[in-house]
């Protein structure tokens, strides 16, 4: 009896349930209806490629938003002491554990044209203000949804940046900013990486906050590939050609941004 | 901290809480439309009287129950096994592993779709008539459940000191006796933790159960989704609320244990990792 046969039966899993299910994706882009092979569901998919763009657009900006919001917040976190760090790691957490479409249906009574943000201003005399159903307001479910995601990994990386260190580059005459330059934003990198990776991947694959949020008119590569399968375009080869593209690009910003680099990779998927 | 750092994180704080806010003060609204009229709690009335939320609350729960048992079964062994494998071997594993946490969940449901579609025509040419339901449901919850498990249990696999499994083995244990009476022991935090994750993930989970679930038995994840769809549903309302509540009252039972047990430490109360080693 040998502890390696422990592994046996997930390595069997792995085979059925992860590899085989890619291999059919890759299958279903590469064939038609019929189950002949054809380049026709790869050509057709590039007649999405303005959504493609607009996906990653928008999820360039919701990803930058996030870090320039949340940065502080996790610094500031970071910095804490005691019962003040905890309930604070706890306030950020609550609202991950509430069902995410709860979340942004939520965003969608706030922000409807007869909507609570737009009573309040017609109470002052502004508005109605066009906020649903807008590019900002995908962007915003986005931020909303995903920018926790942007402070855990950076407030634990911050957690390891010693007070010392920030007094002794202050001692040897750094001012606030150089501080920052020298030594925060440095010693954060990991976290950051990490932080923009766990915000792009779901933001640029979203279709629940553009379909909630964004309309019939701010369909995202999410939608396109979501109607392929489950909506009234059924079309699983061409669903599956789109995803096929959608999976390598974002692999292709991981490799880009080192975020597969082997060292660290289970402190960062935790 | 400076007055402005309060100040931002409360701003950002109100941000966060703005729209669950919303969703439990109109838990409380007596009627369907946007402006607060008088208090009711009717809405929760209904929502227990709803057998199909009821059904998806359960169909919910026995999901990610039964899947966790299985993936951290599973992980836990797989974990052990990875351990004693050569490094070329473990790395492909590895590299599957953290496939379905690296791509996008909703391609990691569209493969579950082909797989469970495949097999549904594979089987119906053999007579078997295999239906989406709760089967495909856990089978696609154990497999993104599993990498989280494998994750947690193997630092502390890491960690362990070799020398007591040896020790139990001099002492004649075999292998297997050697895991039940020395490893799990130590490794416990970790498979704990796993478990808990999984259980988190799957009770939130929308996007897999979205591609995966059947006409009959849906999570309640994706009866939200259909209820959203409805634009004004109260109901909605109520079991935010709820979940709320219940999500408030297990950190905050979580983190009164963390503290005892933090207090215990600094007392010295708390015996070695190990539960205490049995004299």
């Amino acid at each position: 009896m040998n502890l390696r046969q422990a592994a046996y039966p997930y390595m069997m899993w792995t085979v059925v349930f992860i590899a085989v299910p890619l291999g059919l994706i890759i299958y279903f882009a590469f064939t038609d209806m019929q189950g002949s092979l054809s380049m026709d569901n790869l050509v057709q998919a590039g007649r999405y490629s303005s959504v493609f763009v607009k996906s990653i657009w928008l999820a360039v900006v919701s990803t930058v938003l996030c870090l320039v919001i949340g940065y502080p917040v996790a610094y500031l976190m970071s910095r804490m002491k005691g019962i003040g760090n905890r309930t604070l790691l706890m306030l950020l957490m609550l609202p991950m554990w509430m069902n995410f479409l709860l979340r942004t249906y939520a965003w969608m009574t706030l922000l409807e044209n007869n909507g609570i943000i737009n009573n309040l201003l017609g109470m002052v005399g502004i508005g109605p203000l066009n906020l649903i159903n807008t590019q900002g307001a995908v962007v915003m479910g986005m931020i909303y949804n995903y920018i926790p995601f942007m402070i855990v990994p950076l407030r634990s990386v911050m957690l390891k940046i010693q007070n010392d260190v920030l007094e002794a580059a202050q001692d040897l005459g750094a001012g606030p900013r150089e501080v920052f330059t020298k030594i925060i934003l440095p010693l954060s990198k990991p976290g950051i990486k990490t932080g923009v990776m766990m915000v792009f991947v779901p933001a640029v694959s979203t279709f629940i906050i553009s379909q909630m949020l964004g309309g019939g008119h701010n369909q995202l590569i999410g939608d396109i590939i979501e109607m392929q399968f489950l909506g009234n375009a059924y079309n699983p080869h061409l669903g599956s050609a789109i995803s096929l593209v959608l999976m390598l690009l974002v692999l292709m910003c991981m490799s880009v941004s080192g975020f597969l680099d082997d060292e660290g990779m289970e402190e960062r998927l935790l | 901290m400076k007055w402005y750092s309060k100040t931002y994180i409360g701003v950002f704080l109100a941000f966060l809480y703005l729209p669950i806010m919303v969703l439990i003060v109109f838990s409380f609204n007596d009627t369907k439309g946007r402006t607060f009229t008088g208090f009711t709690t009717k809405w929760f009335v209904q929502l227990f009287h709803n057998a199909a939320v009821m059904d998806a609350l359960m169909t919910t729960l026995v999901v990610a129950l039964v899947s966790s048992v299985i993936a951290t079964v599973m992980g836990t062994a797989a974990a052990i096994g990875l351990e004693k494998m050569d490094a070329k071997l473990k790395g492909a594993v590895m590299n599957l592993t953290y496939i379905p946490i690296i791509n996008p969940e909703i391609i990691t449901g569209v493969s579950f779709m082909l797989l469970f579609v495949t097999a549904k025509k594979w089987l119906a040419t053999v007579g078997i008539n295999f239906q989406f339901g709760w089967a495909t449901l856990i089978l696609a919850h154990i497999t993104f459940n599993i990498p989280y498990i494998i994750l947690n249990v193997l630092p502390k696999l890491r960690q362990l000191d070799q020398s007591l499994v040896e020790a139990a083995m001099d002492l004649g244990c075999n292998p297997i006796q050697a895991f039940f009476k020395v490893t799990i022991h130590e490794i416990r935090s970790g498979v704990v933790a796993g478990f808990l994750m999984a259980v988190t993930f799957s009770l939130d989970d929308f996007v897999v159960s979205y591609f995966t679930t059947g006409a009959k038995h849906q999570t309640l994840s994706v009866m939200i989704y259909a209820m959203t769809k409805k634009r004004v549903s109260p109901e909605i309302n109520a079991l935010s609320t709820l979940i709320f509540i219940a999500v408030l009252a297990i950190l905050v039972l979580v983190n009164l244990l963390e503290r005892r047990n933090e207090k215990k430490l600094k007392q010295g109360m708390l015996k070695w990792k190990g539960g205490g080693v049995k004299e």
